[in-house]
């Protein structure tokens, strides 16, 4: 059996790992660290939170998700009347 | 003579929007309103996120409807009409963050994991509480996710916005950063382990 990565490596490959390109032997290197590792097994869980936190502060939380601000009055008339000219 | 366009999202309709390109390659001022009026929300939200002023977010999306009625001629209709001024107001804004200040900056490699030598972590991460157990509100949630982003070195913020937020791919953000498609890649990385960091700071806590 081969020497399990260590942390740091684990760590550099987190990114292919969630998007799903991560060739399969280091897939399967990854999984095998990440079974024995309780530290690792936080880094990845509080990396996808922090994904998860970043979309929901940006784009609003689920009571919210559908409703954008219409444009305000003075933008479409500016918007307009910039056209008008150019 | 075409129909009006009425009603909310006919600018997405097929039929409707093919009426709506039509009138808009036609010079129809109305259609040019109904445009503004469908689609300027969705645009100002976008540049909102990336110039991060409300003035700059403003002259950023009159400049995208400029350019996009400019250049209707151009647009194939391949990608939705949302998705063309989605891309169109994503470079308005960009253009904007390069003209603009820069403000001082931390570096990225101060938030960045630290490990010993044989590779474990330095400071081991810790969970983080749960919305329910941290006591703040959603709202509050999010402001303080806000500031941290806006704590990021600029080129590593607009990484994670293009790529986590609006959702462009590598190829893309790549084009519109003039950057290659690893750069892209090590920076969004780096963006999250950075903002994870700074998010520890704030989240996590005892709890299991």
């Amino acid at each position: 059996m081969s020497e399990y990565i260590k942390c740091s490596e684990l760590v550099d490959f987190i990114a292919d790992y969630i998007s799903g390109e991560l060739p399969v032997p280091s897939r399967v290197e990854f999984e095998r660290h990440l079974d024995v590792c309780p530290p690792c097994q936080t880094y990845l869980k509080t990396y996808r939170d922090t994904i998860a936190m970043s979309r929901q502060a940006e784009l609003g939380g689920p009571e919210v998700a559908s409703a954008v601000d219409p444009i305000p009055e003075e933008l479409v008339k500016a918007i307009l009347a910039a056209r008008a000219k150019s | 003579m075409a129909k009006p366009i009425t009603g909310k999202g006919s600018a997405e309709g097929v039929s409707a929007a093919g009426t709506l390109i039509d009138r808009l390659r036609a010079g129809d001022e109305r259609a040019f309103e109904t445009l503004v009026r469908e689609e300027g929300g969705r645009m100002l939200a976008v540049a909102r996120r990336l110039v991060r002023s409300e003035d700059e977010a403003a002259d950023a999306v009159q400049e995208a409807f400029i350019s996009a009625f400019k250049s209707i001629d151009r647009y194939t209709g391949d990608a939705k009409l949302s998705t063309w001024l989605h891309r169109i107001v994503v470079n308005a804004s960009l253009m904007r963050l390069r003209a603009g200040k820069r403000r001082p900056e931390r570096s990225i490699e101060d938030m960045l994991p630290a490990f010993q030598k044989d590779g474990h972590h330095v400071d081991p991460p810790a969970p983080w509480q749960a919305s329910a157990e941290s006591g703040l509100m959603e709202k509050e949630r999010r402001d303080i996710v806000r500031a941290r982003i806006d704590q990021l070195p600029e080129a590593y913020r607009t990484v994670l916005i293009l790529r986590d937020i609006e959702e462009l791919d590598t190829d893309e953000t790549a084009r519109l950063l003039s950057v290659s498609n690893n750069a892209v890649k090590t920076r969004l990385h780096r963006a999250r382990q950075a903002l994870r960091t700074l998010l520890a700071a704030d989240f996590a806590g005892n709890t299991p």
